[in-house]
């Protein structure tokens, strides 16, 4: 599969540079928040809302005849917002409010002022799968032909209300649903191996009569653009679709790859220029 | 005492719920493998497309139930009270109530008159629980033609709401033409000496109290309070303040419920002295509704003694 022309790729990764700019800013910022998760999803939210998802940027909460996202791993806001400001649903400089008091742009995504672009609070782990299957139900009950998409990730597959939903969805062949897990082996307290092991997601989720494809670069723009591609090949055959995209957590950034440190910390005024260090601006910095 | 048909609430849920699915085309229903406790089955064998059978697994149903939300849907989820609310508190508080979706939580078997059951499946806390959700409407209908109404009005609102019912068959005597209005309490009986505010299935027992009261010349303000939240703090407070002396009636935990809210509300507004006829902290147990009701000091004997024993505040 070859779906990104090389000037695509060109402009995709400059907009994933700019995002991760974004990331470590806002978590700077504030001192708090999550970078390494949202770091390792660059790739995955600016291939689906610059190049996959068929979206409108003027903001409705029903999205009908349009493709819908969900996030499950709701502590992973930072690039969610930048990327929803980034493509055009808020303005960058809202950015700025990322956890301050008065902000749309709460720790954790939320409803409650409106925010364009969320559709569904997340943040306590588990839930938004259950969520994407209902929209989907009623994207079928609308003969509205368009996708469902979710994203949550690896630690959180520890959660009991995921494998109620995987089971859901793989029994009533909820097809218009696409999941994608990150599978960047960290969590809080370390590995998920070490924490609890999740054993092999790809064979365990099959089971349940799902689709299953692996994305073996999660952070190669064309890999993550070819993966979910080929997941929407899949879709409307009576299964769901689970992508496994292997990801670097804090990928771009050289001190936060390669451990789960940097899950919920945020970098000092040293630490932030070593990494902008690291980032090209591209778009311009909000 | 006028006789009244014997019906459950849960039936006027379930009939309710049908004349829903010939009304409202967005209107659709989940449940948790409980559909003939729920009196769901007419709705499942009318409108298979819009009734989805979710299995054993109540919080995936509320995480569904707000999703069906985007794009218009209606769901209404139906389960056990406790597998409604204490079993899924968390799917409810962000997925439904933080996040505004239009979910219709409605839950049978709710109280200590599940009774065989036992405690495991007496919730006595789910008002307090849901009462405590910004946003969420609750309400505690008292018989079959109150639920039916409820069931079909609630469709009519946009917002989360909890829809409180029960198992057993119970005098179906409210009037079968009244539209439920949310927030509304209903006079049942005007008196100077005593007001008492009543919900879900203590409201019959609050009516035999009543009348055996009047035979000791006790005239009662009796008020069925059909929704704890929002509460009715005008025709509380009009009571009140005729009586000056207050009675609650509930099937559920004094920590928490109706009583808790009036508690509040009047130590506000107006103090007044409260006697609360609930579940004083305890778990229930197995055993028949009516002993049930007896055994935790719930029926109507309780309820007249609750009001002596507030007289002689006065």
């Amino acid at each position: 599969m070859n779906t990104l022309l090389p000037m695509e790729v060109k402009n995709l990764q400059e907009i994933c540079s700019q995002v991760r700019r974004d990331i470590v800013r806002m978590v700077h910022a504030v001192n708090s928040g999550h970078p390494g998760g949202s770091l390792g999803c660059v790739e995955f939210f600016v291939s689906l809302y610059f190049k996959i998802m068929s979206h409108s940027k003027e903001f409705n909460i029903d999205g009908l005849n349009e493709d819908i996202f969900f996030l499950s791993n709701g502590h992973i806001s930072p690039v969610f917002y930048s990327v929803l400001a980034r493509s055009g649903y808020f303005p960058t400089e809202e950015l700025n409010t990322f956890r301050k008091i008065n902000s749309r742009l709460q720790g954790h995504p939320a409803t409650k002022e409106g925010l364009p672009g969320v559709r569904i609070a997340s943040g306590s782990l588990g839930q938004a799968l259950s969520v994407a299957i209902g929209t989907a139900t009623t994207k079928k009950l609308n003969k509205d032909d368009k996708l469902i998409y979710c994203l949550c990730g690896d630690g959180e597959m520890q959660e009991g209300q995921v494998w109620e939903a995987i089971m859901y969805a793989g029994s009533k062949e909820i097809d218009n649903l696409i999941l994608t897990i990150d599978v960047n082996k960290q969590q809080i307290c370390g590995s998920t191996e070490e924490i609890m092991s999740l054993g092999d997601l790809n064979k365990k989720i099959s089971t349940f009569n799902w689709d299953v494809i692996e994305v073996d670069n999660g952070n190669n723009i064309k890999s993550v653009c070819d993966g979910i591609m080929n997941a929407k090949s899949k879709t409307k055959n009576k299964k769901p679709v689970c992508i496994l995209m292997h990801t670097e957590m804090g990928y771009g950034v050289d001190f936060m790859m390669g451990s789960h440190k940097w899950h919920g910390v945020a970098p000092n005024d040293e630490e932030l220029e070593r990494a902008l260090s690291q980032i090209k601006e591209t778009l311009g910095d909000y | 005492m006028e006789k009244f048909e014997l019906k459950d609430t849960r039936s006027g849920f379930g009939e309710g719920l049908l004349e829903l699915g010939q009304e409202n085309p967005d209107v659709v229903a989940l449940c948790a493998d409980l559909t003939g406790s729920l009196k769901m089955d007419a709705f499942e064998k009318k409108y298979p497309d819009r009734f989805f059978q979710v299995g054993i697994a109540e919080a995936n149903m509320m995480g569904i139930a707000a999703g069906l939300t985007i794009g218009g849907k209606i769901p209404f989820t139906g389960t056990f009270a406790n597998f409604s609310t204490g079993r899924v508190y968390d799917q409810i508080r962000q997925s439904i109530a933080y996040s505004k979706k239009n979910v219709k939580i409605c839950a049978s078997h709710a109280g200590i008159t599940l009774g065989e059951d036992g405690a495991t499946h007496q919730i006595l806390e789910d008002i307090g629980l849901m009462k405590m959700l910004p946003g969420m409407t609750v309400i505690n209908t008292c018989d079959f033609n109150q639920t039916k109404s409820a069931t079909k009005e609630i469709s009519e609102y946009y917002g989360p709401v909890y829809l409180r019912f029960g198992r057993p068959k119970v005098p179906n005597f409210t009037d079968p033409m009244k539209k439920f209005e949310i927030g509304k309490g209903i006079q049942l009986k005007s008196g100077s000496d005593i007001s008492l505010f009543a919900t879900g299935h203590m409201v019959w027992e609050s009516i035999i109290a009543c009348e055996n009261l009047k035979k000791e010349g006790i005239n009662v303000d009796l008020i069925n309070i059909t929704t704890i939240k929002p509460l009715d703090t005008e025709i509380i407070l009009d009571s009140v303040s005729k009586t000056k002396l207050v009675v609650t009636a509930e099937e559920h935990q004094k920590l928490g419920g109706l009583g808790a809210s009036i508690s509040q509300l009047l130590s506000e507004k107006l103090p007044t002295f409260i006697e609360m006829v609930a579940v004083d902290d305890s778990f229930g147990e197995s055993g028949k509704p009516k002993e049930l009701l007896k055994k935790y000091k719930l029926d109507s004997v309780n309820i007249e003694l609750a009001c002596k024993r507030a007289l002689l505040k006065k």
